[in-house]
């Protein structure tokens, strides 16, 4: 085993003098590359060196459509920012889509379903099975009680002015279609309005 | 028109719009134009950020854009400023209307036709003489009971009738110089409050940015669509555009600038009441949409595009009925539920209050922030059986019943309130995969990088396992009235432990397969009519053309050298075009009228169009073509080599709309339902089919009422999105935005004895809010027809939940709506204002 070996004033000051960029910038090296290399900045990693996961994120808050890069590690996020490929944002962000990772990670995210029993005076928790269930429950017996498949005219209407949704134009287009056939070609909503008038 | 494509533009007007704040992304565009010599005009009733770096600001009040725009239009004609070349040749310019037409100016503010028992219009006088011409099934038209007829057959027989010399009194050109004579600079400066030097100056501006070798765009937001005339200023806008040769060209259209990530995609893919995917008609109880063959009869248009609608109609149905739908049934057209009238949201509302509606889903969306009359909507929702609501977070809708106005008030207690309320966790973008739409067609694909937090789940996993239960709960009924729900096709695949549903095996099916072996169509040109296609959405053909190709993940721009219109960039509906009515950027002959404002030319030797762009017209149809009437033509047949605006039935940009919008041919100014003032232009005050239910619980003040002097317009913030839950619940956003606030003009403030940061207290006749009061030059008061008018300004975003909190401006707006989109009137109504607080519990009183 080596002797320890303590660094002495001396050793520092040469450490200094190696790292300080000025003396190297008069010996020619450039300020821009070699000269500015320091024993501190030689140990600073990329602070998404760890991530093991990149993909592509379209931001969830306006319609300009800017692309995104999000970041994980261990199935967590760890960073959101402007995808620099795009013809759109060329890796810029607003103040919204910069907040994004910030709406991913907010504290005030929910995890649980919560249920409020008619007449309630607090939230419950319960499990999204039976919260399923139960939906699917009130919506089948909505439905049945006021569903009209002729008009007085004999006209056949099949739909049920008893149900209705909103929302959508904050979801995927792939959930628009599956709400919209659902609700419209399943079960004979025409209640079904989102954003767009809004 | 592309976002990027702005950047291409020779002037810019920003009008209806808050682009630098509201779209500060998409506004770098408009900045890089600005850099490169166009100039950048705002007109709106504030000055923001976007008059700060515009060129010229022409402040106007809020819901007078049609009597601003309509003297653009005059003074193009008047002073002979239009593009002849391209308006004579691919607009409606030359054609003649019937005798009977009758203008406001006639009629003291009504078009001929008015039917004043039913409050309403027949379009017979509208239109083209001897002619009956189809309204575009592309138009967003709410309850609309006309219908197509045989007449419409005569567009078949030959070409519709013109006077190119445009010396016939009621040719268009004749007609739209006399509807705008009266919109003189001085009218301008009466109505709107703009000085008219800047009026000219803006007007010159738009009409330098014209001919072969300049474009101009107009970009417009919700500040043009919340009005009881929303529809009819962005036709204002058409028209100008069209006058000028600004459509289908490169720097040249009309940019919508829209505030949801996907509010685009889900108007094309319709959670809408009055749509069926790719803008076909939801059918409807009171037309003769009987059967499936009726209903093509009434509503495919004999010429144009929309002639192939059969195909996309039968492709939807054997895509959601499948094997149930055969020939015989009409491949199951009977199922589809039919409409009876206007369902949008503003009924929506009074529809849950008066208790014909039970059980409500609100799937992201907030209506007690969002809604009209807010406290009408939060009293509404306790007449609920059940409501359930997916968000991220606790929204003001979910929590209405113990932390809402009448229950605030005192009004009704929880125990009082018998909705069964369900708050289930989402999960977001990046938590799963699937495409959004942006505001120009662009539909891109983001992955899933990690899973949502605990029982937080997409909306595609609560609307495929909530289908799944009811399916089954429906499994053995025998009643024909359950149908629907059982043949309804339901088989995706899913995967993982917690059975996400395969978002791509989605949009395969919205891009649509061959039946039944299901091998992808990669064209719409390729769907059919005889059940051997099945498609969710034709105009997303395209987006996912193979079995393993998802066009909507393809990340390829193009580089510096061009062109620009980044077609490896994701998937632009229809079929990868990113300019439509792109034809109309090349001269008749099919040259390109400039070097400079290249995009699509013929090529003569290939004989076919060509062009940095997917080409919008038959790509073999030569610009001399022209249509043999002797075979009475169909489709595309009868539309001539140089008829770029292929959707429409003449195939000619419509200055004068025959069919299709309920409040007439040509946009006319009216004054809010709610205003200060007289209409000075006309006798009629607002629109005269403008939806207003005037009812206790939303009641709506006559003009001039002096207990409600002021004009209030709401608006967004920069950080902050729609309803607020987003950004009021995320610490970055709230921190730089906490709190509600009203901008107030320093005269009006000095007249009130308002202090900047004073609490005031604004009110309408459907309710009070308490703000603080931001004194600020931002808002100027207007001399209108002799009288001093003030504006005060409320960003409608705040609630009671989250970091950043304040009332809630929408308790002050009221449900009224344009006849034909019944979209609100937010933009433009009246208030009054004093200093003080209400006498609330929290507030010690
Ligand atoms: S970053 Fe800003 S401008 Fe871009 S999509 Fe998001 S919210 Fe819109």
């Amino acid at each position: 085993m080596k002797p320890i070996r303590r660094r002495t004033l001396a050793d520092h000051a040469r450490g200094f003098l190696r790292d300080w960029s000025l003396p190297r910038q008069l010996r020619g090296e450039s300020p821009y590359s070699d000269a500015a290399k320091s024993t501190g900045s030689a140990k600073l990693r990329p602070r998404l060196e760890e991530a093991d996961k990149v993909g592509t994120n379209i931001c969830p808050y306006c319609a300009v459509g800017c692309a995104q890069l999000m970041y994980a590690k261990d199935g967590t996020l760890i960073h959101v920012e402007g995808d620099p490929r795009s013809p759109i944002n060329q890796g810029t962000l607003c103040p919204k889509g910069a907040a994004t990772f910030g709406w991913l990670t907010s504290e005030l995210r929910m995890s649980k379903v919560l249920y409020r029993a008619p007449h309630a005076d607090r939230w419950e928790e319960k499990p999204l099975d039976w919260a399923m269930d139960r939906i699917a429950h009130l919506a089948k017996r909505t439905r049945d009680e006021t569903f009209v498949h002729k008009l007085p005219d004999g006209t056949v209407v099949n739909h049920t002015l008893g149900m209705a949704s909103l929302g959508g134009a904050t979801l995927d287009n792939e959930e628009n279609y599956l709400i919209k056939k659902l609700f419209s070609g399943g079960l004979g909503m025409v209640w079904i309005e989102n954003q767009a008038r809004v | 028109m592309p976002q990027w494509d702005l950047a291409n533009a020779d002037c810019i007007l920003v009008m209806g719009s808050n682009m630098a704040e509201n779209h500060p992304i998409a506004f770098r565009f408009a900045l890089q134009a600005k850099q490169k010599g166009a100039t950048l005009i705002h007109a709106d009733p504030r000055f923001t950020r976007t008059s700060a770096l515009a060129d010229i600001h022409a402040p106007i009040r809020a819901g007078t854009d049609i009597a601003f725009l309509g003297g653009i239009i005059r003074h193009i004609l008047e002073n002979d400023l239009w593009f002849k070349d391209y308006a004579l040749n691919y607009t409606n310019l030359a054609t003649i209307i019937e005798d009977a037409f009758e203008d406001p100016s006639q009629n003291d503010g009504k078009f001929s036709g008015w039917d004043e028992a039913k409050k309403s219009y027949s379009y017979e006088s509208w239109q083209y003489k001897g002619e009956f011409v189809p309204s575009s099934l592309a138009e967003h038209f709410v309850n609309t009971t006309e219908s197509f007829s045989d007449q419409t057959k005569r567009l078949q027989q030959g070409p519709t009738p013109k006077d190119e010399t445009l010396q016939h009194p009621n040719c268009v050109y004749q007609i739209l110089k006399r509807h705008f004579a009266p919109y003189t600079p001085e009218m301008v400066e009466r109505v709107t409050g703009c000085p008219k030097e800047t009026f000219v100056k803006v007007a010159d501006a738009l009409a330098r940015a014209s001919g072969r070798e300049k474009t101009g765009t107009i970009c417009y937001a919700v500040g043009w669509t919340h009005h009881s005339t929303g529809v009819q200023m962005i036709r204002a806008a058409a028209i100008i555009q069209l006058l000028l040769g600004n459509v289908g060209r490169p720097g040249g259209g009309i940019l919508a600038l829209r505030g949801h990530s996907s509010i685009q995609g889900s108007t094309d893919i319709p959670t809408l009441y009055n749509l069926l995917p790719g803008y076909l008609p939801q059918p409807h109880g009171l037309k003769p949409h009987h059967s499936l063959q009726d209903y093509i009869d009434h509503e495919t248009t004999p010429t144009g595009w929309w002639h192939n609608f059969p195909k996309y109609i039968v492709s939807l149905l054997r895509a959601w009925y499948g094997e149930a739908g055969m020939k015989e049934n009409g491949w199951g057209f009977e199922w589809l539920p039919k409409i009876m009238g206007d369902h949008s949201q503003n009924p929506m509302t009074l529809a849950i209050e008066d208790g014909l509606i039970k059980g409500l889903f609100l799937l992201g969306q907030n209506p007690a922030v969002g809604g009209s009359n807010a406290a009408l909507v939060q009293k509404a929702l306790g007449k609920l059986d059940w409501m359930v609501v997916t968000d991220f977070t606790e929204t003001e809708t979910a929590s209405f019943w113990y932390k809402g106005k009448p229950v605030q008030a005192g009004e009704l207690a929880p125990k009082d309130i018998k909705t069964e309320v369900f708050l289930l966790p989402t999960s977001l973008a990046g938590e799963k995969a699937g495409t959004f739409t942006n505001t120009h067609r662009l539909i891109q694909w983001h992955d899933k990088v990690v899973d949502g937090p605990g029982d937080g789940r997409s909306d595609l996993w609560f609307v495929y396992h909530l289908g799944r239960r009811l399916k089954e709960l429906y499994r053995s009924s025998a009643d024909p009235r359950d149908l629907p729900i059982r043949y309804l096709t339901w088989d995706y695949p899913v995967e993982g432990e917690r059975e996400e549903p395969d978002a791509e095996a989605v949009l395969r099916e919205i891009n649509g397969y061959t039946w039944p072996d299901r091998q992808q169509i990669a064209d719409f040109k390729d769907l059919k009519d005889d059940g051997t296609t099945a498609c969710g959405c034709w105009i997303y053909t395209g987006v996912f053309p193979k079995n393993d190709h998802n066009q909507a993940r393809s990340r390829k721009p193009d580089g510096p050298d061009g062109p620009g219109t980044h077609l490896g960039w994701g998937f632009a509906w229809p079929s990868n075009r990113r300019t439509l009515v792109n034809r109309a950027s090349a001269d008749p002959a099919g040259k390109p009228w400039s070097e400079r404002k290249k995009l699509a030319w013929w090529d003569a030797e290939k004989g076919e169009w060509d062009g940095y762009d997917q080409v919008d017209f038959s790509t073999e149809k030569a610009p001399d073509y022209t249509p043999d009437w002797s075979k009475e033509p169909a489709g595309m047949d009868a539309l001539s080599g140089t008829d770029p605006f292929i959707m429409i039935s003449d195939g000619r940009g419509a200055l004068f709309v025959p069919s299709g919008l309920k409040d007439g041919p040509l946009p006319t100014h009216y004054e809010p339902v709610e205003s200060p003032v007289r209409n000075p232009l006309y006798g009629q005050q607002h629109n005269p089919t403008a939806k207003i239910w005037d009812r206790p619980d939303n009641p709506v003040h006559v003009p001039e009422d002096p207990r409600y002097p002021h004009v209030l317009t709401t608006y967004r913030l920069t950080e902050h999105h729609s309803g607020g839950t987003p950004t009021r619940s995320v610490a970055s956003t709230a921190e730089l935005q906490p709190e509600g606030f009203s901008e107030i003009a320093p005269e009006l403030a000095k007249e009130l004895g308002i202090e900047n940061l004073d609490w005031v207290v604004l009110s309408t006749p459907r309710g009070e809010v308490e703000t603080r009061a931001l004194v600020t030059e931002r808002l100027q008061p207007f001399r209108i027809d002799g009288r001093l008018v003030h504006q005060i300004g409320m960003p409608w975003h705040f609630g009671w939940n989250g970091y950043a909190t304040g009332d809630i401006a929408n308790v002050l707006t009221a449900i009224v709506g344009d006849p034909n989109t019944g979209m609100h009137e937010n933009k433009a109504l009246t208030c009054n204002l004093r200093k003080g607080r209400l006498d609330r519990p929290q507030n010690g009183g």
